[in-house]
């Protein structure tokens, strides 16, 4: 008998630690051998027990410490008997009912066993690409139609392409791990859930572009995933999937992981580039883009965590494959985070054009709080909060452009009707203030203007001058920003102000701008 | 006066190595807890950069502390995906109780707290971080409870 329980740091958080320590006393006398696997995602159901028998894997959750005793009982022919008992994992409709591509791995065994992910067909889309040219990969990931998920969906075939064409002595791929955003948590399930993914994405990346050295630019709030990167990066050099000559393709690869310090900024690319420099955060006029001249100026491919996984999928099943996910120039799996005020939290993989009210149906299980569904705000701080009425929008990145929503990174926060719009239109400019690299003023300042202006509309000081300077500000820091930070704040400002009904009219047009003293 | 010694073996390992500076003073940090003022000059000398370069990177992070923390830190995350669990409301008791956030170190309760942004525990919010171990789906009576249980 196999018992699994999560070291994943939602399920570590909600006491998975003690349950496998209250499972670890009983592990003799059940003959049993515990297994720390990585989540599957399904944090709703955290900490998630699985036992594995002769016809399969059945799971517990969520399971606590006062259960265990019970779920020794039970052990090991009366498992229907538990109060907490959910049957075979696979068959658990939030989790069968996926597509999972990037995740299918994750949850199924030790994140940094070699052996779990080999059998699981990793490598093997590196091994594949030990076969091509570069430019070969290259097209194969154009042909994918893959774009950036690190919320900016840039085709990663055309960013390749620069790289590999642009000739220099060192080149690099930067593996953007620093998912600052509220809400979205796939790259750290995928970093502690399955590591080796990574990894091998970023050695065809290397090989893709001729690429010798790799950095994953990684969050310093994230260190369980930074736990488990640094294991698997150990592993995969002495298995001799890092280093010189590759699966004997020629080629040498090397990666390490830089840990940021709490600066939100340095998501964005080029503010990400100056720290890997060991400089502050700031972010960096474009272009010259980093394909061109990136980190310590020379070409660099900045990749998300998923994008770089995503490319082990396209090498080993072919970008015919991947290709036929998605819809309209959404192509893959995108991974929805079901996340906030969620009966059902967890991660979601689905082909991109699901809508947004499909998933919430079929996953979502209303609120925790069990009042009803009132704002959802998708794509991170800086994407719009969406009233019911725009739910039924496709999934894909034109699609949500067109109802002034952001995809992003796939991060989806739900908010019961308790919430309060005027403070989370507030907290916007107020997060961007706290978070401005201090670059350009619009940002800098802009910001901490537009929640002071958002304070007095809130105590009814002069609403209709201040609605008026608070779009004039908005109009500013969109226009005269240099990264996405200073430039979408007013996305969920905006969207707060015109898609949900707090008592505050909209400004009165007919008031000239000269009455704004 | 700090250690010079343990200070000196943290320059050594990241000295020649590009990119040096942010790895550098995470080590340096958890040598000594926090970034002595002391050590900067050192720093940029081994860096060959200006002190100024390296107090402006140290004063960018929020990460990176210039004076030591409370035997205990508490970050409460005060980010959306938390506030739409009740974040706001484990603000307020924890400002109730110790004042505004961030606190002044070193308090009568041995506690520091300061806001974080965004643990990725976003479907199990609200989150805290105690101690160094992370705890999700933190209501005020749960927080309370935890605090007393510290020692």
């Amino acid at each position: 008998m196999k018992i699994f329980i999560p070291k994943d740091t939602s399920a570590v958080a909600l006491d998975a630690d003690d349950v496998a320590q209250a499972l670890s006393r009983a592990q003799h006398a059940l003959e049993a051998e515990i297994c720390r696997n990585g989540s599957r995602g399904a944090f709703w159901l955290e900490p998630l027990v699985e036992v594995e028998l002769a016809a399969g894997r059945y799971a517990f959750g969520p399971i606590g410490v006062e259960d265990v005793p019970e779920l020794l009982e039970c052990l090991p022919d009366r498992l229907e008997d538990h109060p907490k008992y959910l049957g075979l994992t696979e068959d658990i409709p939030w989790l069968a009912n996926q597509e999972r591509v990037t995740f299918a791995r994750a949850g199924l065994g030790d994140p940094v066993c070699m052996h779990t992910y080999t059998k699981l067909s990793g490598f093997s889309g590196l091994e594949k690409s030990a076969t091509l040219t570069s430019q070969e990969i290259v097209t194969q990931v154009l042909e994918s139609g893959l774009r950036g998920r690190g919320g900016a969906a840039f085709p990663t075939g055309i960013k390749w392409q620069t790289v590999l064409d642009t000739p220099a002595d060192q080149k690099y791929i930067v593996c953007n791990a620093d998912e600052g955003d509220s809400g979205t948590f796939a790259d750290r399930l995928l970093m502690e859930a399955d590591p080796f993914q990574l990894i091998e994405g970023m050695v065809i990346a290397g090989a893709a572009v001729g690429a010798t050295l790799g950095y994953i630019y990684l969050r310093s709030e994230y260190p369980l995933a930074y736990r488990q990167l640094s294991l698997a990066l150990d592993i995969a050099r002495r298995e001799g999937y890092l280093g010189e000559n590759i699966l004997n393709s020629g080629r040498d690869f090397e990666i390490e992981i830089r840990l940021g310090a709490g600066a939100y900024i340095c998501g964005e690319e080029t503010s990400l580039l100056s720290s890997l420099e060991g400089r502050r955060g700031l972010v960096r006029a474009k272009p010259p883009l980093p394909a061109k001249e990136g980190l310590f100026g020379k070409p660099t491919v900045v990749n998300n965590v998923l994008t770089l996984a995503a490319v082990t999928t396209i090498m080993s099943q072919g970008s015919q494959y991947y290709a036929s996910l998605g819809a309209g120039r959404s192509l893959g799996t995108l991974t929805v985070q079901l996340a906030g005020n969620v009966a059902r939290g967890g991660l979601v993989e689905v082909p991109f054009g699901v809508k947004l009210s499909d998933v919430l149906k079929d996953y979502a299980g209303g609120t925790f709080s069990g009042r009803p569904m009132y704002a959802i705000q998708v794509g991170g701080p800086l994407g719009a909060y969406l009233d019911s009425t725009r739910w039924d929008t496709p999934m894909e990145y034109e699609e949500f452009a067109k109802v002034g929503g952001m995809l992003g990174h796939g991060g989806v926060v739900i908010f019961d009707d308790s919430a309060d719009m005027l403070a989370q239109a507030s907290f916007a400019m107020e997060f961007c203030a706290h978070e401005s690299c201090g670059k350009c003023t619009p940002c800098r300042i802009g910001a901490v203007r537009g929640a002071e202006v958002i304070d007095k509309i809130r105590k009814g000081d002069r609403v209709n001058e201040n609605l008026i300077l608070l779009e004039d500000l908005c109009e500013t820091m969109e226009s005269g920003s240099l990264c996405a930070m200073g430039g979408l704040t007013p996305g969920p400002v905006r969207s707060a102000f015109k898609n949900f009904d707090f008592g505050v009219k909209g400004p009165d047009k007919s008031l000239s701008r000269e009455g704004i003293s | 006066m700090f250690d010079v010694e343990r200070l000196n073996t943290c320059i050594s390992v990241w000295k020649d190595r590009p990119g040096a500076l942010l790895p550098l003073l995470h080590d340096v940090q958890s040598a000594f807890g926090f970034i002595p003022p002391d050590a900067l000059r050192p720093i940029a000398k081994a860096l060959n950069i200006s002190r100024a370069e390296v107090h402006g990177v140290v004063s960018f992070y929020e990460d990176f502390k210039t004076e030591g923390v409370a035997k205990h830190l508490l970050k409460v995350c005060c980010a959306e995906a938390c506030q739409a669990t009740g974040s706001r409301d484990l603000q307020q008791f924890v400002e109730d109780r110790f004042g505004e956030m961030p606190t002044k170190n070193q308090d009568k309760e041995g506690i520091s707290i300061e806001a974080a942004y965004c643990f990725g525990n976003c479907a199990s919010g609200p989150t805290i971080e105690l101690a160094g171990r992370m705890i999700g789906r933190v209501t005020p009576s749960k927080l309370s409870r935890l605090l007393d249980d510290l020692d």
